[in-house]
């Protein structure tokens, strides 16, 4: 089977089948990312650029690094020191890249939506490395293949998504990659930060973190980004910490081998324990290594490699 | 010599005419409607009107002509073209120009350019408070005095109450009708489209229905204690229909309007992240649509309008966050408006054209919007079996943001006549 779409733009809609593709394919990428020489010419003479108008630190190394680990000549352009600031229109940003022969777009933008609208005027394939409020399809697999290296499955499991769900591109991707894969999805947060819309997805909503917990496989905390508090969205954080924080006595709640995930970076006795984040049932950074694998996996596909193909 | 409009169905709510008949205009009036098939002469000339309709102007009391200030993306001539073509007689003209229209000379700007450009009728609304800040009244019975028809900040709300009544009170006075924008703007407050299931999924920031519903509750509550005439433009939630019902039937002086995209389109349709999509109040769910039709059925709501608001296509070419408001609506109206409210059963044939004509010209005492005999001629015809693709070809407005393209379209208007002169026959604008 082979990459069916020009773009990348989001999880919601990708069939079952093509999210198996990049998990299966990421598995031997990350094999490379584990030889003492990580390069492959897998992609030699491909060109990646990768278009950040937000501040990113993992994502657009990950995806860097993803490019180069397989031969890839890659570009990084910060918006703020880009044309961007000259006035530049994104369409016309993606025309010049486009007109420089880049063969994928990887866009970080804090409008969602931007990716759509950079792909419909671009040849280049365009990848979204997280827009807004609405997808990070990329965090969501390496959150999917995280839990299935971990678990073996994603099919049956109940995975409890902790936090601002509101403001969260990773907590939606997460949404519709584990309801394609067949997992029960549990939502959990304040109320303000917890749209109950989300319930006509299949998900099931809750106010009370020790019900989410209940019985779940997988806990998946988001970031809180505290200047939610500033905007009163909830009254301060210290009591958003005792309501919602996830700590070792609450994870009681779940299963015996629960697996706690996070996608950084954390506010570490916020919404997660220190002691949470650094258990080994926690794969906080076993995530950042799988997603460099994700990536790899993701490019290599889009530039024309089937599943089964060879990527040595 | 005279210009008949011969054996079309003519359709005049204002007099209750719902006939096949010709239609006499005689130096810029109309002259009668009867039967008149051994009175042409040579001299006369004749419009074909067989299997078509014959109706009031169109009057269109909710656009945006842009003009002064925001050129490039409408000017009133060309704003008057494309109500030619979407065969409006008459329009009335928001006043969130640049300046706002909030002056004397605001308001005679407006006509005097409308007069220059000589298509169609222009109307200006002349702003509630100066510069439409909210703060202070504007000088209304000054504008009222040389040619505004009505007062409304539309673009925005008036956000404090206290103004509002004394807008509500002083327009009373001078005998005029407020229309409000309703939109509570902290609830509103960075929304680019309505909050439900469809924001949550494209993770924009949404507009709750409420933030429309609180500020209708409250004008009509202001509108009722002192006895003001309130008009809401642009209904768009289920509650403000209830809303305004609820008031009507407490005797409250208050109407509403509805516009095309609202009742051709949802929320859903902004999927895809099309900026065509983006108008405000936003396009919203499907049970708010039914509750817009239904008030149309009902005669809760009678009036419609197109709040036409053309953008460069350049504003528009951008990620949804940072695009403007607006569709550009006056070219497909009345097909729009027929399919959602005609063929879908939902107002009578007559009902429907009194929505765009006397309905209106009732509300803000505009003259037209009826055949009388020795009114001006004001007339639309139109084709209800013709069929045309929205293209952007011939589009007349400067403002290209309409998400309709592509779509085909049954019943347009082929002819537009001004004082008894043609402005648009076979869909091309003359003049």
């Amino acid at each position: 089977m082979a990459w069916q779409h020009k773009d990348l733009l989001g999880l919601r809609g990708l069939a079952k089948q093509e999210i198996e593709l990049i998990l299966d394919t990421a598995a031997p990428m990350k094999d490379i990312i584990g030889r003492d020489i990580k390069k492959v010419p897998t992609l030699r003479g491909k060109s990646i650029v990768c278009l950040f108008y937000e501040a990113s630190t993992r994502t657009r190394t990950s995806f860097e690094l993803a490019g180069k680990f397989m031969s890839a000549d890659t570009v990084n352009i910060a918006a703020a020191s880009s044309s961007v600031v000259k006035g530049e229109s994104l369409i016309d940003t993606g025309k010049t890249l486009d007109a420089m022969g880049t063969d994928i777009i990887v866009i970080r933008h804090a409008a969602s939506g931007a990716p759509h609208l950079l792909a419909k005027h671009v040849k280049a394939r365009v990848v979204n490395a997280g827009d807004g409020a609405h997808e990070h399809p990329t965090q969501g697999l390496l959150d999917l293949y995280t839990i299935k290296e971990r678990k073996g499955r994603l099919e049956g499991l109940t995975v409890t998504i902790l936090g601002d769900v509101l403001h969260s591109r990773v907590a939606r991707s997460n949404i519709w990659g584990l309801r394609t894969m067949g997992a029960e999805v549990r939502l959990c947060g304040p109320s303000t930060l917890l749209p109950p819309e989300l319930a006509i997805t299949g998900v099931k909503v809750f106010t009370r973190i020790e019900e989410a917990l209940e019985g779940a496989d997988v806990v998946n905390v988001l970031r809180l980004q505290l200047e939610r508090q500033k905007k009163g969205l909830f009254p301060t954080i210290r009591e958003y910490a005792r309501q919602f924080g996830l700590n070792q006595e609450r994870l009681k709640r779940c299963k015996s081998d629960v697996l706690v995930l996070h996608p950084g970076p954390m506010n570490r006795g916020v919404e997660i324990a220190d002691d949470v984040a650094d258990a080994d049932f926690a794969a906080i950074e076993e995530q950042v290594t799988n997603g460099v694998a994700v990536r790899m996996a993701i490019l290599y596909l889009m530039m024309g490699g089937s599943g089964s193909g060879a990527v040595h | 010599m005279a210009l008949y409009i011969k054996g079309g169905r003519v359709i005049d709510p204002a007099n209750g005419i719902n006939k096949i008949a010709d239609v006499k205009i005689e130096k810029g009036i109309i002259a009668g409607i009867d039967d008149y098939s051994g009175a042409i002469t040579e001299a006369d000339e004749v419009m074909e009107a067989a299997g078509k309709l014959v109706v009031p102007g169109l009057i269109d009391i909710h656009c945006h002509l842009r003009e002064p200030g925001l050129e490039a993306k409408e000017t009133i001539a060309t704003g008057t073209r494309a109500a030619a073509r979407g065969g409006f007689t008459a329009l009335c003209a928001m006043p969130n120009t640049k300046p706002v229209c909030d002056s004397q000379t605001g308001v005679e700007f407006v006509i005097n350019r409308a007069k220059a450009a000589g298509l169609v009728r222009v109307y200006p609304v002349g702003a509630i408070t100066k510069g439409s800040e909210g703060q202070e009244l504007a000088e209304m019975a000054d504008m009222a005095a040389c040619g505004a028809v009505a007062f409304s900040d539309d673009g925005k709300p008036v956000p404090r109450s206290d103004i509002m009544r004394l807008g509500l009170q002083y327009a009373q006075m001078v005998g005029k009708v407020i229309i409000s924008h309703c939109e509570d703007p902290e609830l509103a407050k960075d929304g680019v489209m309505h909050e439900g299931y469809w924001s949550t999924v494209l993770g924009l920031r949404g507009i709750p229905a409420a933030s429309e519903a609180i500020m209708v509750a409250r004008d009509i509550l202001l509108a009722e204690s002192v006895g003001a005439k309130l008009h809401i433009a642009h209904v768009s939630t289920a509650r403000s229909v209830e809303l305004i019902r609820q008031a009507q039937w407490r005797g409250v002086n208050v109407t509403g309007e509805v516009c095309p995209h609202h009742l051709a389109l949802t929320d859903a349709d902004v999927e895809g992240f099309n900026t065509a999509t983006k108008v405000n109040p936003p396009l919203r769910t499907d049970q708010d649509r039914e509750a817009l039709r239904s008030a149309l059925n009902d005669g809760t709501l009678t009036i419609l309008a197109t709040d036409h608001a053309p953008h460069t296509a350049e504003e528009k070419a951008c990620e949804y966050n940072y695009a403007p408001f607006g569709i550009s609506g006056l070219e497909t109206a009345w097909p729009l408006f027929w399919r959602e409210l005609v063929e879908s059963g939902v107002m009578t044939l007559p009902s429907f054209v009194a929505a765009m004509t006397v309905a209106p010209a009732k509300r803000l005492g505009l003259p037209g919007g009826t055949l009388s005999t020795g009114v001006a001629a004001d007339v639309t015809i139109i084709d209800p079996e013709y069929t045309e693709t929205v293209t952007l070809e011939n589009w007349q407005s400067k403002g290209k943001n309409t998400p309709f393209v592509g779509q085909t379209l049954r019943s347009w208007p082929v002819a537009t006549i001004v004082g008894g002169r043609v402005v648009m026959r076979d869909r091309q604008v003359i003049g």
